[in-house]
C-alpha cells in the first residue's frame, strides 16, 4: 500500500493555505480585533431565499456566524473577527463546497467603506509583491481598486438594466453568466450598491433608498467577499426576515423560528459594518488553483 | 424524473425527445442569489455539443437507454469493436463516440455499451483500469517527497501526472472516472 498520492500532492497548497489563515489571524489581532468563536449549531439562520441550511437535530448548522457576531456588536464589542466552518446544502461546484471556511469581521461606528479599506490592506499584506498570477493572468493589487455600482455593471456588461432584470427574474442569471466573469479582470473590483431587494441585512443608502450599502469583492471573476453597512432598525429587519421567510416557506423549505434574541438586541446596535470572506476561494486565488477541491485536504467525495 | 441536484457529468437526459449526455458540469451561484447549473451537453445521436444553464426547480426526464454488457475485441479502421459474449453479436463504436474513454480500453475488457435504436452511442467503463507506463522521466535520486509529481504516458497513449517514483515499465491503476493515477500495481 503506497501513500494516498492525491492527498500527498496537495502538500504545497496546504502549506500555503495554512500561511494564509495564520497571516489573516495575525492581521486582525494586530489591529485590535477580538477573535471570537460562536456555536456552529444554532436554532435558526437569517432567512435567505436562496441559501439552504443543513439540519442538525431540531436545529441547523450555521450558514454564516452573522447573527451571533451582531449580538456581540450590540453588546458593545467594537471590533470582532471569526474564522469558522459554514454549511450550505446542495452547493457543490468548482467554486463551491457544502462545508467551507469563512472569515467574518465586524467594525462598530463605521460603514462599508471602512471594510473596503480593510480588504485592500489585508490582501496587500498577504501578497507583499502586490501582484498575483492566476490561470496565466496577472492581477495588480497595488493600483487603486475599482468601485463599480451594480447599475453601472449592468449597463457596461449586459444588454439589460437592473430594473428590467429584477422585474423578469433574470437578475441572478445576468449577474452570474454575464457580469461576474468581467469583474476584477486586471485589478480587484468592489461591486457596490445592490438593489435593496438583494440585501436582506444591509442598510439602505442614505438619500438613495432604492439601493443598499452592500458590496461584493471580485478578483479574476471570483466572488471573494460580501459586505454590508449593517441594518440597525429592528422593525425593518423583522419585516425583511418575514418577507424572506415567506419566500422560503412558499418554496417548500423547512420553516425557521424567528431569531427573537437577535431582533431584540439589534435595537441597541450602533452603526456598524460587517463582511464575510471565503477563505477557500482566497486560497484558490493565491495558489493558482482552478478548483476549490485543490485547496482543501478532503472534499465530501474523498470521505 | 431528475432534479437539478441530480445533474452531474455523465448523466444522460432526454432533451427535446433526444438522448443527451452531460460532458461538463458546473454549479454556480452569485452571492446570495439563485443557484445555476451550467451544463455542456452532447447530443448522443448527432454528436453536437452545446451549453445550457438550468435553474433550481427545473426537472429532467432520464434518457431510457438500453445497456448491454459486452467485451472489447479490437480496434481497426472501422472503429472499436465490442462483442456480446452470450450471442456473439458485435457492435462498433467510433473514436469520436468514445472520446477519452478510448484510452482506458484493454483487450477483453468487460464494459457496458449504451444502445439507442440499435446503435451504440456510449460506453460505461469499469471504475479502475491497470495500464503500463511507457514514458516517464527517471526517478531522481533523493526525490523522496511523497507529493511530488511528473508527467507520464501509458501504453494507450494517455498522458497523466504520476508520483515521481513511477518509472517506465511499471503497471499503474487509473480511475477511469477522473482519469487520475491511483496506485502502482504489484505483479
Amino acid at each position: 500500500m503506497e501513500p494516498n498520492w492525491a492527498l500527498a500532492r496537495k502538500r504545497q497548497t496546504l502549506i500555503e493555505r495554512a500561511r494564509i489563515v495564520q497571516t489573516i489571524r495575525a492581521f486582525f489581532i494586530g489591529r485590535d480585533f477580538l477573535e471570537i468563536e460562536t456555536p456552529h449549531r444554532i436554532p435558526a439562520n437569517a432567512p435567505e431565499e436562496h441559501i439552504d441550511a443543513v439540519a442538525s437535530g431540531d436545529w441547523f448548522l450555521q450558514t454564516s456566524p452573522e447573527l451571533c457576531m451582531k449580538r456581540l456588536l450590540a453588546a458593545g464589542y467594537p471590533r470582532l473577527f471569526q474564522i469558522c466552518r459554514c454549511w450550505r446544502e446542495g452547493e457543490r461546484g468548482r467554486r463551491h463546497l457544502p462545508e467551507y471556511t469563512m472569515l467574518e469581521w465586524y467594525r462598530a461606528e463605521t460603514d462599508y467603506h471602512a471594510l473596503m479599506g480593510d480588504c485592500e490592506t489585508l490582501l496587500r499584506q498577504l501578497v507583499p509583491a502586490g501582484k498575483i498570477v492566476w490561470q496565466n493572468q496577472e492581477f495588480d493589487l497595488s493600483q487603486p481598486w475599482e468601485r463599480l455600482s451594480v447599475a453601472e455593471a449592468f449597463t457596461r456588461y449586459s444588454e439589460t438594466t437592473v430594473e428590467a432584470a429584477l422585474q423578469n427574474g433574470s437578475f441572478d442569471e445576468v449577474m452570474a453568466l454575464r457580469i461576474e466573469p468581467q469583474l476584477g479582470r486586471s485589478r480587484p473590483t468592489f461591486l457596490i450598491e445592490y438593489p435593496a431587494a438583494c440585501a436582506g441585512l444591509a442598510r439602505r443608502k442614505p438619500g438613495q433608498p432604492a439601493v443598499a450599502e452592500r458590496f461584493e469583492l471580485y478578483i479574476a471573476g471570483l466572488e471573494l467577499a460580501n459586505a454590508f453597512s449593517e441594518l440597525t432598525d429592528p422593525q425593518e429587519q423583522r419585516d425583511r426576515f418575514e418577507q424572506s421567510e415567506l419566500s422560503r416557506r412558499a418554496a417548500g423549505k423547512t420553516p425557521y423560528p424567528v431569531a427573537e434574541k437577535f431582533l431584540t438586541e439589534l435595537a441597541v446596535m450602533t452603526d456598524s459594518a460587517g463582511i464575510a470572506l471565503g477563505i477557500d476561494r482566497l486560497a484558490m486565488l493565491l495558489t493558482d488553483s482552478t478548483s476549490i477541491d485543490e485547496v482543501v485536504a478532503f472534499t465530501p467525495e474523498d470521505l | 424524473m431528475y432534479t437539478c441536484a441530480d445533474l452531474k457529468k455523465g448523466l444522460k437526459l432526454l432533451i427535446d425527445g433526444e438522448p443527451h449526455v452531460i460532458v461538463q458540469f458546473d454549479f454556480t451561484k452569485p452571492g446570495k442569489g439563485q443557484a445555476l447549473y451550467k451544463c455542456k451537453l452532447r447530443n448522443m445521436i448527432t454528436g453536437s455539443l452545446f451549453d445550457r444553464t438550468y435553474r433550481s426547480g427545473e426537472s429532467f426526464e432520464p434518457a431510457a437507454l438500453e445497456e448491454r454488457d459486452m467485451q472489447f475485441l479490437y480496434q481497426d479502421e472501422s472503429g472499436y469493436v465490442f462483442m456480446d459474449t452470450k450471442n456473439y453479436e458485435q457492435i462498433t463504436l467510433s473514436e469520436e463516440t468514445l472520446g477519452d474513454d478510448k484510452y482506458f480500453l484493454i483487450d477483453n475488457m468487460q464494459v457496458s455499451i449504451l444502445i439507442y435504436n440499435g446503435v451504440g452511442i456510449g460506453i460505461t467503463l469499469p471504475n479502475f483500469v491497470n495500464l503500463r507506463v511507457t514514458q516517464a522521466d527517471p526517478w531522481v535520486k533523493g526525490d523522496t517527497a511523497a507529493g511530488n509529481n511528473k508527467p507520464a504516458v501509458v501504453e494507450t497513449g494517455y498522458a497523466l501526472q504520476v508520483p515521481s517514483f513511477v518509472e517506465e515499465g511499471i503497471l499503474i491503476q487509473i480511475d477511469t472516472r477522473t482519469g487520475q493515477y491511483v496506485t502502482r500495481v504489484k505483479e
